[in-house]
């Protein structure tokens, strides 16, 4: 049965219209740290979505200064090893106004041609009250033809009492489809947290 | 009573069903004359800035100040804005270019950060005083995750892009916390120098299923 107002068709076929507006930022899935090694999104990534949307909210890591990082896979695959070229940098000030800069992110903290997991937070803070929030974009993951880019911005309570702010670009250099993220610590667990993905229409 | 189409039930007791979108406008402040701050506070003039959802986004459009030298800031309370003095740590950087040509680069911006600083967030301005020129403004957004927790601090990130006194474009990164564990319930926003001569705020909040 449809719900049609005034002429105008609100609802059909057991869903809203398509010329009803619904927003273009669509939930797609909620994940909750307990302890978790591991947290796996392996369902709803494909091509409904040209753009994905990751967002952590009071992620906090189980080991004082660990790397809070990500990787992806194809398929049904479970090796997260694709290989990734980064480029990073970040913004740091001191609660005790010791140190403030921009610096160039270099070492391990970037990737080139590699296949390990990319940091998007580094040295976080285990206290209480430390954690780390911020976004990953996800660009075209199910593109036969490029490679995947993406883009993370982080804010950080860091293990020596500041906040920074790291930038984090890069590519998954694979032209086959990307259908699974992976996020974890690189050192414990992450304790808490929430991750939730989006897709945007 | 229930809609329900095709056995899909679209909307039930009072709410959808369906996905309407995950983002949701709660509020938007036009300024049309002068105004000394603009303020989104927990539960007056239809503003949720609670445990609602996890993560809010503020959107600042066409923000046009009334004196050449000033910039646009912000401020947090937990007492529902009775006091904007939350302490913060911060971090404060800038790009910029001239329409000239000849002047650019990138620098953190030590006069904008804050060291457990309790007074307001530089978001423009500082180095970058913004323009009052009737075509000039800023506009950009500011996320505000998890204000509700009790438990951890309050992370806060946003970017602008600004035309300033000297004909500059300049796009200011700014992202810090709040630290306190209590909730954070209002956001204040004023000019460093003069008022808010005109613009628009929005405040949204992220669904959290």
């Amino acid at each position: 049965m449809g719900v049609i107002s005034n002429g105008t068709t609100l609802l059909d076929a057991g869903a809203l219209d398509s010329g009803v507006a619904t927003g273009a930022m669509v939930l797609l899935s909620t994940a909750t740290a307990s302890s978790s090694a591991t947290i796996d999104f392996t369902s709803g990534i494909d091509s409904t979505y040209k753009e994905y949307i990751f967002k952590f909210i009071s992620i906090h890591n189980a080991t004082d200064a660990a790397d809070f990082q990500f990787q992806v896979d194809t398929g049904s695959n479970t090796s997260y090893n694709q290989t990734i070229t980064s480029s990073g940098f970040a913004a740091y000030n001191q609660e005790d106004d010791s140190a403030r800069s921009v610096a160039t992110h270099s070492g391990s903290a970037v990737l080139h041609q590699e296949t390990g997991f990319q940091d998007l937070g580094r040295s976080l803070g285990n206290d209480n009250d430390q954690s780390l929030s911020g976004q990953l974009h996800l660009y075209e993951p199910s593109s036969a033809t490029f490679v995947k880019h993406f883009i993370g911005v982080i804010n950080e309570y860091a293990n020596n009492d500041g906040t920074n702010q790291r930038f984090v670009a890069g590519y998954v250099n694979t032209t086959t489809a990307i259908t699974r993220i992976r996020f974890k610590m690189d050192s414990g667990n992450i304790d808490s947290g929430t991750i939730k993905m989006y897709g945007i229409k | 009573m229930a809609i329900i189409s095709n056995a899909v039930t679209i909307a039930d007791a009072g709410a959808f069903s369906a996905s309407l979108g995950s983002q949701v406008l709660i509020k938007t402040i036009t300024v049309s004359s002068a105004a000394g701050t603009v303020s989104f506070v927990n539960g007056a003039s239809s503003v949720v800035l609670n445990n609602t959802y996890p993560l809010y986004l503020f959107k600042f459009i066409n923000i046009h100040p009334s004196a050449d030298d000033g910039g646009l800031a912000v401020n947090f309370s937990v007492d529902t804005g009775s006091n904007y003095n939350v302490a913060k740590t911060s971090t404060n950087f800038e790009s910029y270019h001239n329409e000239a040509g000849d002047d650019v680069a990138t620098n953190y911006s030590p006069s904008g950060d804050l060291a457990q600083g309790t007074g307001v967030q530089h978001l423009t301005g500082i180095s970058s005083k913004m323009g009052y020129d009737n075509d000039q403004s800023a506009s950009g957004e500011l996320f505000l995750f998890n204000p509700s927790s009790t438990t951890f601090v309050k992370h806060f990130i946003s970017e602008f892009t600004q035309s300033d006194y000297r004909n500059y474009t300049w796009r200011r990164n700014v992202s810090g916390y709040c630290n306190t564990t209590s909730a954070v319930d209002a956001a204040q926003f004023s000019m460093t120098s003069g008022n808010i001569d005109s613009g628009i705020f929005k405040l949204y909040g992220i669904k959290d299923s």
